[in-house]
């Protein structure tokens, strides 16, 4: 593993690594959640938003009037509320970052999979899509994700945010030492 | 107006930390999971202890109130185990998938297409689920100090403790990386 990381320092300039620590990053986040709870009242969280704005690629598929008499979009309609600019300021944000760190690149397969899955960018692209169902999925069924129920909810101590956390890390662990075994 | 602009700042700066962070390459969330990268861990655990205690002051003062998502102790399960399957196969989360299509990540992108289908396919099947996965084991929005009678600073105390006492030995079993 130290030569992967070893692999990418090398094929970046050492002016445009990100080297902000991982601990004042993760204290950012909180303090971002102390501003989300205490002056919007309105905690971390992605997939909510998410699935509002899907109803709008909903309607070409099933048609407008199942999106509306749909019981689920019924409950969660497309609304541009904070949770929905909330998500549109994430992209930017990080467009920001990547450019005034330089570390902006065209990513088409990743190296852990390439060294591991080879570098067809089809396979890649499959596999991404498959796993963007999956886990949006299993987001919707828990009711949030690594933002909403691991941070947000974590940070509460909420019961349901910690089986999530458990759960979602020791199967990640399982799927991620069959994936990668050593063939 | 100034709502929008509001949400727009806080999920911008929400994305900055994710990049300024890796959280946003697939290369480190895919090996958290090979736990050979611990910076997933770090960033979450940090935000959770640092994020915690500041909204229990926020909360115990009366400046906040809790947003508890509910027990659905199966649908809970249920979705998590899905989400880890999702996460390792994607090698994003929704959050720093967003990000990372900023950066330039184009396989991000397609997997972004595949939520949207995820969430779609939730949609249509949310009525049969409401009848037999969300009503089992429903506890409601419960957190861990009602459930356990442990105060919230005892939690926090352990949680700062634990938290401490294992990125203390990641950080001295790891190899140093320059």
């Amino acid at each position: 593993m130290t030569t992967i990381t070893h692999d990418i320092a090398r094929d970046v300039p050492r002016s445009a690594r990100i080297d902000w620590s991982p601990y004042l990053v993760g204290a950012g986040i909180g303090i971002l959640s102390w501003i989300a709870f205490g002056l919007f009242g309105d905690p971390l969280g992605v997939t909510t938003a998410y699935s509002r704005i899907a109803s709008l690629f909903a309607t070409p598929f099933i048609g407008a009037d199942a999106v509306a008499q749909n019981s689920y979009w019924k409950s969660m309609p497309l609304k541009w509320d904070y949770g929905v600019w909330f998500l549109v300021g994430i992209p930017f944000g990080a467009f920001v970052s990547a450019v005034l760190s330089g570390t902006w690149r065209l990513e088409l397969v990743p190296e852990v999979w390439k060294e591991r899955f080879g570098p067809s960018v089809t396979k890649r692209f499959i596999a991404a899509f498959a796993g963007g169902v999956v886990i949006m999925y299993g987001a919707r069924l828990a009711g949030g994700c690594t933002s909403g129920h691991g941070i947000s909810g974590g940070l509460q101590l909420a019961l349901s945010s910690w089986l999530f956390l458990g759960v979602m890390f020791a199967t990640g662990l399982v799927v991620s030492a069959v994936m990668f075994r050593k063939s | 107006m100034l709502a929008i602009f509001g949400a727009l700042v806080m999920g911008a700066a929400f994305g900055f930390l994710l990049q300024r962070g890796k959280v946003t390459s697939c290369n480190v969330i895919e090996n958290q999971f090979r736990l050979r990268d611990f910076t997933v861990l770090k960033v979450m655990g940090t935000a959770i202890v640092v994020g915690g205690i500041g909204v229990l002051l926020l909360v115990d003062t009366g400046n906040s109130k809790y947003y508890v998502k509910d027990a659905n102790m199966l649908a809970v399960a249920l979705g998590a185990a899905l989400f880890g399957v999702g996460m390792v196969v994607y090698g994003y989360c929704p959050g720093t998938a967003l990000g990372a299509i900023a950066t330039g990540s184009v396989h991000a992108l397609v997997g972004a297409l595949g939520m949207v289908a995820g969430a779609i396919l939730y949609a249509l099947s949310f009525d049969w689920l409401k009848g037999h996965v969300l009503n089992v084991w429903a506890l409601g929005k419960v957190r861990l100090p009602d459930l356990t009678g442990v105060p919230d600073a005892a939690w926090f105390i352990a949680l700062a403790i634990g938290a401490g006492l294992f990125f203390w030995w990641v950080e001295t079993s790891q190899p140093k990386r320059a």
